[in-house]
């Protein structure tokens, strides 16, 4: 016999896999033996309360499901594409949600009815107000929770057969392998480049596929990455990734609330169908859901990148080095959908919402003009509430509007001027002739820039914006 | 010969709020109409705001899936596909939001 060898690099990879699945197993096992168990105690109260033995087993049956499961899933055993062996596969899987918010809520809510065997929910946040519009696992009662631990109480209120993990650090490149491990299938439920470029990663070198879905607006897209022989990973679609100026986010561009909805429950077909076994699974595929037209087109997607630095023939990216990875330096952008807080004019050029308010109140006492305010948000925000007197020139329309800009500036002044001109009002007098204001700072600052540029000096930002303003003056401003 | 520009993912918002264009290009003696040089033509012609938004380089920027008739273009040869009458080209911003 041939003496005993090292493993080879691959086999050990085998090994580790056969491991994991059985550890995965196991944890299952005792699932069901504490649940059998349950359920035992149960079945002896109610025969002692009425005196006697448990009649004899009068059928037969050779599958792992209990009466209560074959209750609870009589539909999904009913259909011919799916039944007994399709259920059973799926109540032993165990999929991971990455984001408990838009997308992840109802794929949460339908694999947990649905019957997975383990459901594991990932998220770093607490509920907030301003997600309960689409992040429907969450309720009024939750918010300020955390939302893994909102979303778990909502799937075991749904159904207490399925095991459900909370993973409360979020998803990061030091824990994401071990969280990412104990699971079958992967679902990418969050909001920002960075943690999808990380998620992918993860699943590539521990070989699992990736459900990914995303929304923003009113569109939706929909793929599984990393499944199968040749299906792409979102590296070899996106090898670069885009500028963050060109990632829109919700928090700023918006989302009708059914279709991430609708882009959830999507991805929980796909993680049903992977665990099931059935159908064909939609990778090298993308979906695309266009809700305002009422269409969903399916597109013909690559294969794999040979030359893909994840999933191609020479990986430069692997299981010893993932965790070291810059996911923020690649991407350019923070691990969130958060807006970047801009820092672009001098403090010379800022002033903050109270100093604005100074100079409105000291210019109604004296009976002055009130001084000019430039206010570059969209219309639609505009309409929901503004500073009174302020002037509405959206700041993609600054450069064709500078002519009105100016005037602006000219008329207040001229107000003031003519108001009897004297040094002492003048020391009082704010320096600047333009206040402008946006809903959180950032666009006000490339305003005043761009004005600067276009020929108006004294124009300055009010800091932090209309977000500001509320915060710090007036509470029962409606901002968003 | 006439083809169609489709912009998805929030794309149309550059091309003047209009997700479907259907243009005709000129035959230019002789030289075909790849995506390369719709891609140019698109940006001359069609695009209303910020080019950096549309393309970098001679080609789209990072994050913009391109399909030439439902088909990603990495399998029709991307920049140098040749384009026939009546073909349809397609841009996809894709999403990161949920
Ligand atoms: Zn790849």
């Amino acid at each position: 016999m041939a003496p005993a060898e090292e493993p080879r690099g691959d086999e050990l990879e085998q090994k580790e896999r056969e491991l994991a699945l059985l550890k995965q197993r196991m944890a299952l096992l005792e699932q069901e033996v504490a649940d059998a168990r349950r359920r035992q105690q149960h079945a002896a109260a109610s025969t002692t309360a009425q005196d006697g033995p448990p009649p004899p087993r009068s059928f037969a049956c050779s599958h792992s499901l209990s009466k209560e499961h074959v209750q609870r899933y009589s539909r999904h055993l009913l259909l011919p594409s799916f039944g007994l062996s399709a259920q059973e596969r799926l109540c032993q899987g165990s999929v991971l949600i990455v984001g408990c918010g838009g997308l992840g809520s109802p794929a949460a809510l339908y694999l947990a009815a649905s019957g997975v065997g383990t459901l594991g929910l990932v998220d770093h946040d607490v509920v907030d107000l301003s997600n309960l519009h689409r992040q429907i696992i969450h309720t009024e009662a939750r918010v300020g929770v955390h939302k893994a631990t909102s979303a778990a109480q909502a799937c075991a209120a749904l159904n207490s057969l399925v095991k459900v993990n909370t993973h409360m650090d979020g998803f990061n490149p030091a824990n994401a392998l071990e969280i990412v491990r104990g699971y079958d299938v992967v679902l990418d439920a969050t909001d920002n480049p960075t943690t999808r470029y990380l998620i992918n990663d993860a699943c590539v070198v521990l070989g699992k596929p990736l459900v990914s879905a995303a929304a923003v607006g009113t569109d939706g897209q929909l793929t599984v990455y990393n499944y199968g022989e040749d299906a792409p990973c979102y590296r070899c679609l996106f090898p670069e990734s885009p500028a963050p100026e060109n990632c829109s986010r919700c928090a700023d561009a918006g989302v009708l609330g059914p279709v991430p909805g609708a882009m959830g429950v999507l991805q929980a077909v796909e993680v049903v169908k992977l665990l099931g076994g059935v159908g064909d699974v939609l990778a090298k595929k993308l979906l695309i859901f266009d809700a305002l037209a009422g269409r969903f087109t399916t597109v013909r997607l690559r294969g794999k990148r040979t030359e893909c630095v994840a999933c191609g023939l020479c990986p430069s990216i692997t299981r010893e080095n993932l965790a070291a990875y810059d996911y923020v330096a690649f991407t350019g952008q923070a691990p969130t959908d958060a807006a970047p807080s801009l820092s672009v004019l001098p403090p010379s050029l800022r002033v903050t919402p109270q100093q604005l308010q100074g100079v409105m109140s000291s210019a109604a006492v004296s009976g002055r003009a009130p001084p000019a305010v430039l206010d570059v948000r969209p219309a639609n925000q505009f309409s929901l509430m503004h500073l009174p007197n302020a002037t509405h020139i959206p700041f993609e329309q600054l450069d064709a509007k500078v002519e009105e800009v100016k005037d602006l500036i000219r008329g207040s002044k001229c107000v003031e001027c003519s108001g009897g001109g004297s040094a002492e009002i003048g020391e009082q007098r704010p320096e600047a002739g333009l206040y402008v204001m946006c809903r959180r700072g950032n666009n006000s600052q490339l305003a005043v820039a761009r004005l600067r540029e276009l020929g108006v000096l004294n124009a300055v930002d009010v800091v932090g914006g209309m977000e500001n303003w509320a915060k710090s003056l007036d509470p029962s401003m409606p901002v968003i | 010969m006439k083809v169609k520009l489709e912009f998805s993912g929030g794309m149309d918002l550059l091309f003047g709020n209009k997700k479907m264009h259907e243009v005709e290009l000129a035959e230019t003696n002789g030289k075909r109409w790849t995506v390369g040089r719709v891609i140019m033509w698109a940006r001359e012609n069609l695009l209303t705001e910020r080019p950096e938004l549309f393309m970098k380089g001679d080609s789209v920027r990072p994050g913009i899936l391109v399909l030439v008739n439902d088909c990603d273009w990495e399998l029709s040869g991307t920049l140098d596909c040749e384009l026939q009458d009546g073909d349809t080209v397609t841009f996809i911003s894709t999403l990161h939001g949920g």
